[in-house]
């Protein structure tokens, strides 16, 4: 019956090109627009650490000026200072931590061939890697005793070592910054990370940096800031030891606190460590302490565009647009048709086979326009990608999971739109339209 | 026949109850998007239009990194400058901290009296020499320009300001509500709560490096050169010069210094479009989805309306025979769409504004001017008009003798 159907349906398809290739586009547009923006949305809001984002938690600190809060309304500042930074780090009271900053600065690698090169640094902790699942190539990342014995060790990404050692296991050899030599400790394998989670205070959608190197070298090497640097009142004295003793943020902190019990404990030491700063003359707004796991995080800080979810629902009410045509279309088109339903009603069809006939035509539309509705969307996210420039070419791209949304979505509109229409197919009375013959 | 038919029409929609309801509904829906769409567009292309001051289509800028123990950026800067300043082709440059409507820089804030709970405005800084005004295009409307004596060095992180500065017109009056800006000069502000600054001059406009500031306009030129190994040099030339230069100057820095780098040698336009491509995608992709909505809205009324056409030929046939004039076929079909376009745009009013305000709520949107309103009702009505117009000739066609067929 299925097929006999379908060739029926082919054929009252092909009988009104017109109107079925109209209704094929419409649903084909609106799909295309709704999954174009709703794989930008998907993929910023997507999880990152999937099976940690709920353990591991950013840090904030209320350290702001008593006349108004760092953000608006009441929000503690995005970044940490030096001192509280490493004074969390000392005190370490979670299963993990990191503290950490980024910086920028020019590699010398001793072969005379490589021209020495700017590159991007993280200072960060020996906890970073194990916590954000660092995938290595080769070797390691560095422990915690080079963390408090300043041993300078180094691990670089993927693109790094290729450029420096040409692709080679490069464990135990050297490179120059700042005049000082780093051992490499460990080689990164690609390290993909969307949004790049661990820190979106600048943009959240950068590529990992090209090295990492232990936190403590930002005051040894006296090295620049990277990200934005806010201060609520000038550093008291001169030279970078003031900068890092003054009330200045652009540090981040993360802590792994494997259960709610130690988050709750960390919680309450935040607290206790923002009393005993009130003690000594810091710290002059209400407590204000926060610990974000990952998804509240990227919520707070707005990793998904304003834009991209205006899109997305500007889209979806186009999707409406479309659907609402598509019923007026079906409704038209099954009209011209009551004689022939109610030939085939007085020579024996029931209800249900008119109905059914119909739906299925109604979802080969939406098949169709499902199938034509991906190209689209496809067409539509190279579009996004060439408006939008590099930073989001991680994004867009179309996966299984939105391929079978768009399919499903394209089958239920379809469906949803045929549904009036058969109904009002299958209700015309038998033998009614014979008569005028 | 000079009275419309609205009797009748009204009694005959009411039997295509649906048909009417869809196409109501679907003016309602497009209507909504479209506006708000508009609403975005002029908003968005009103934030692009906004000047930065600079001289952008002649301006770039580079940056010079050093390394190694044996770096003397003091040196290396001033000599850097003088190379730049001499080579034909270029107007003039300036070692500078930022890049104005570049997204990065430093902000500080003013205050006009002493003291850390006074009320305060935010300005961008910018650190530059006496040769700012030209390099940066800016226009000084009041007061004395900086001279090469009172430039000084700003060590590594030293956090106190000089005595002079130099500000946008827009910064006065924000600072001086209540005193016209040329009067400004001379006036003493505060930087960082208490340490005091002379307003030395007026500049007409230079933009922050912060295209989303509220603050945008507000600038503030300190004398100073930055002692630093990674010096911004931002770089003015000739009309016309702008990539021999670029080229040059990268090539010619590059090779007089072995152990420094010279990297992101960057135009302002490119800055500029970078900056605000964000805005520039959503009003291409808005603009897009506005004729796409409107083209598949009016291949729907079209449909339905031909559709309507043909189920009714026996009862046109039928008015024609009886006397109708082709014009009264015409009126009567247009008139439907006009019930239909009128009942689906008062939805579309409701639904723009309901739109607008759930924008605004989750979305940093700002309230529908009024106007778009009136001029969406005009622009749905003659949409409407135009998509059934064709159905309605076609109505007109009929020949009064089809009444007389088939009955």
């Amino acid at each position: 019956m299925f097929s006999y159907y379908l060739r029926l349906a082919l054929q009252s398809l092909r009988r009104n090109p017109y109107l079925s290739s109209l209704m094929t586009l419409a649903i084909a547009l609106g799909i295309g627009a709704s999954m174009t923006t709703l794989t930008i949305n998907y993929l910023m809001s997507s999880d990152p650490i999937p099976h940690k984002s709920k353990q591991l938690y950013y840090v904030q600190l209320d350290n702001w000026s008593p006349y108004s809060a760092a953000r608006e309304p009441n929000d503690p500042p995005d970044q940490l200072t030096w001192r509280d930074a490493t004074q969390l780090m000392s005190a370490a009271k979670a299963y993990r931590q990191s503290a950490m900053a980024s910086s920028g600065a020019v590699i010398e690698s001793g072969n005379p061939d490589i021209k020495p090169f700017l590159a991007s640094l993280r200072l960060n902790f020996a906890d970073f890697f194990p916590m954000f699942d660092a995938p290595f190539l080769y070797g390691n990342g560095w422990t915690s005793n080079d963390d408090d014995k300043r041993v300078p060790v180094i691990v670089l990404s993927k693109p790094i070592n290729d450029r420096l050692f040409g692709g080679e296991n490069s464990v135990g050899r050297y490179v120059t910054i700042e005049n000082t030599q780093f051992r490499v400790t460990g080689v990164l394998d690609n390290w993909v990370l969307v949004p790049r989670f661990y820190d979106v205070t600048t943009d959240a959608f950068q590529s990992v940096e090209d090295v990492f190197i232990p936190f403590y070298f930002k005051q040894t090497l006296q090295l620049s800031n990277g990200g934005n640097t806010n201060c609520w009142k000038s550093p008291e004295g001169e030279g970078f030891e003031a900068f890092l003793q003054s009330e200045c943020v652009n540090f981040q902190m993360w802590v792994e606190l494997p259960t709610p019990a130690d988050r709750e404990e960390y919680f309450n030491y935040l607290n206790a460590y923002a009393e005993e700063q009130k003690a000594l003359g810091r710290f002059p707004r209400p407590i204000n302490n926060r610990l974000s796991d990952v998804m509240q995080w990227m919520e707070n800080e707005k990793v998904v565009a304003d834009d991209a979810q205006i899109m997305m629902w500007l889209a979806f009410l186009f999707l409406l647009v479309c659907l609402l045509n598509t019923v007026g279309l079906l409704l038209s088109k099954f009209s011209t048709r009551t004689s022939d339903i109610a030939l085939r009603r007085a020579i024996g069809a029931s209800r249900q086979a008119i109905f059914t006939q119909y739906i299925l035509e109604s979802a080969l539309v939406g098949v169709l326009g499902g199938l034509f509705g991906l190209i689209l969307a496809n067409v539509g996210l190279i579009g996004i990608r060439s408006l939008y420039g590099d930073f989001i070419s991680e994004l867009a791209t179309l996966d299984f999971t939105m391929i079978s949304v768009a399919i499903l979505l394209s089958i239920l509109v379809s469906i949803l739109a045929g549904s009036y229409p058969a109904w009002r197919a299958c209700s015309v009375p038998p033998a009614s339209q014979l008569k005028n013959q | 026949m000079s009275q419309l038919e609205i009797g009748p029409i009204l009694r005959a929609l009411l039997r295509n109850k649906v048909g009417a309801l869809l196409i109501a509904l679907q003016m309602a829906v497009t209507m909504t998007i479209i506006v708000n769409a508009v609403f975005i567009i002029t908003e968005r292309a009103a934030l692009m239009q906004r000047e930065s001051g600079l001289d952008e289509d002649n301006t770039f800028y580079l940056t010079s990194t050093g390394f190694g123990a044996n770096f003397e950026s003091r040196r290396v800067i001033s000599e850097d400058l003088d190379l730049i300043r001499n080579t034909p082709g270029v107007v003039d440059a300036v070692q500078i901290n930022a890049i104005p409507i570049s997204g990065g820089g430093w902000s500080m804030s003013l205050t006009t009296e002493p003291g850390d709970d006074v009320e305060d405005v935010g300005t961008a800084n910018y650190l530059v020499d006496d040769h700012a005004l030209t390099t940066l295009n800016a226009n000084l409307i009041a007061g004395e320009p900086f001279t090469a004596s009172e430039v000084r060095w700003r060590a590594r992180n030293q956090p106190d300001w000089p005595d002079t500065a130099i500000i946008t017109r827009a910064l006065a009056n924000s600072l001086f509500p209540d005193t016209p800006w040329q009067e400004t000069v001379g006036k003493t502000i505060y930087i960082g709560d208490d340490e005091p600054v002379i307003i030395k001059g007026i500049i007409e406009k230079l933009q922050a490096p912060w295209i989303g500031w509220e603050n945008l306009e507000h600038a503030m030129l300190s004398p100073e050169r930055m002692d630093t190994v990674s010096a911004r040099y931002l770089i003015r030339t000739e009309p016309g010069d702008l990539n021999t230069m670029m080229a040059t100057l990268e090539a010619t820095l590059s090779d007089r210094y072995p152990d420094r780098i010279i990297r992101d040698v960057t135009t302002l336009t490119d800055t500029r479009e970078r900056s605000y491509r964000h805005h520039s995608a959503m009003i291409k992709i808005l603009s897009l989805v506005m004729v796409l909505l409107v083209v598949i809205t009016a291949m729907g009324i079209v449909g339905l309306a031909s559709f309507n056409v043909n189920r009714r030929r026996k009862q046109i046939g039928t008015r024609r025979a009886l006397g109708a004039s082709k014009a009264a076929i015409i009126r009567y079909f247009l008139l439907e769409n006009w019930l239909i376009s009128t009942a689906g745009i008062a939805l579309g009013v409701i639904l723009t504004v309901g739109l607008n305000m759930a924008l605004i709520e989750w979305f940093s949107v700002r309230p529908l001017d009024w106007y778009y309103l009136p001029a969406g009702i005009i622009v749905f009505w003659i949409i409407g008009q135009l998509a059934a117009l064709g159905p309605a000739l076609k109505a007109a066609k009929v020949p009064p003798a089809v009444a007389t067929r088939t009955i």
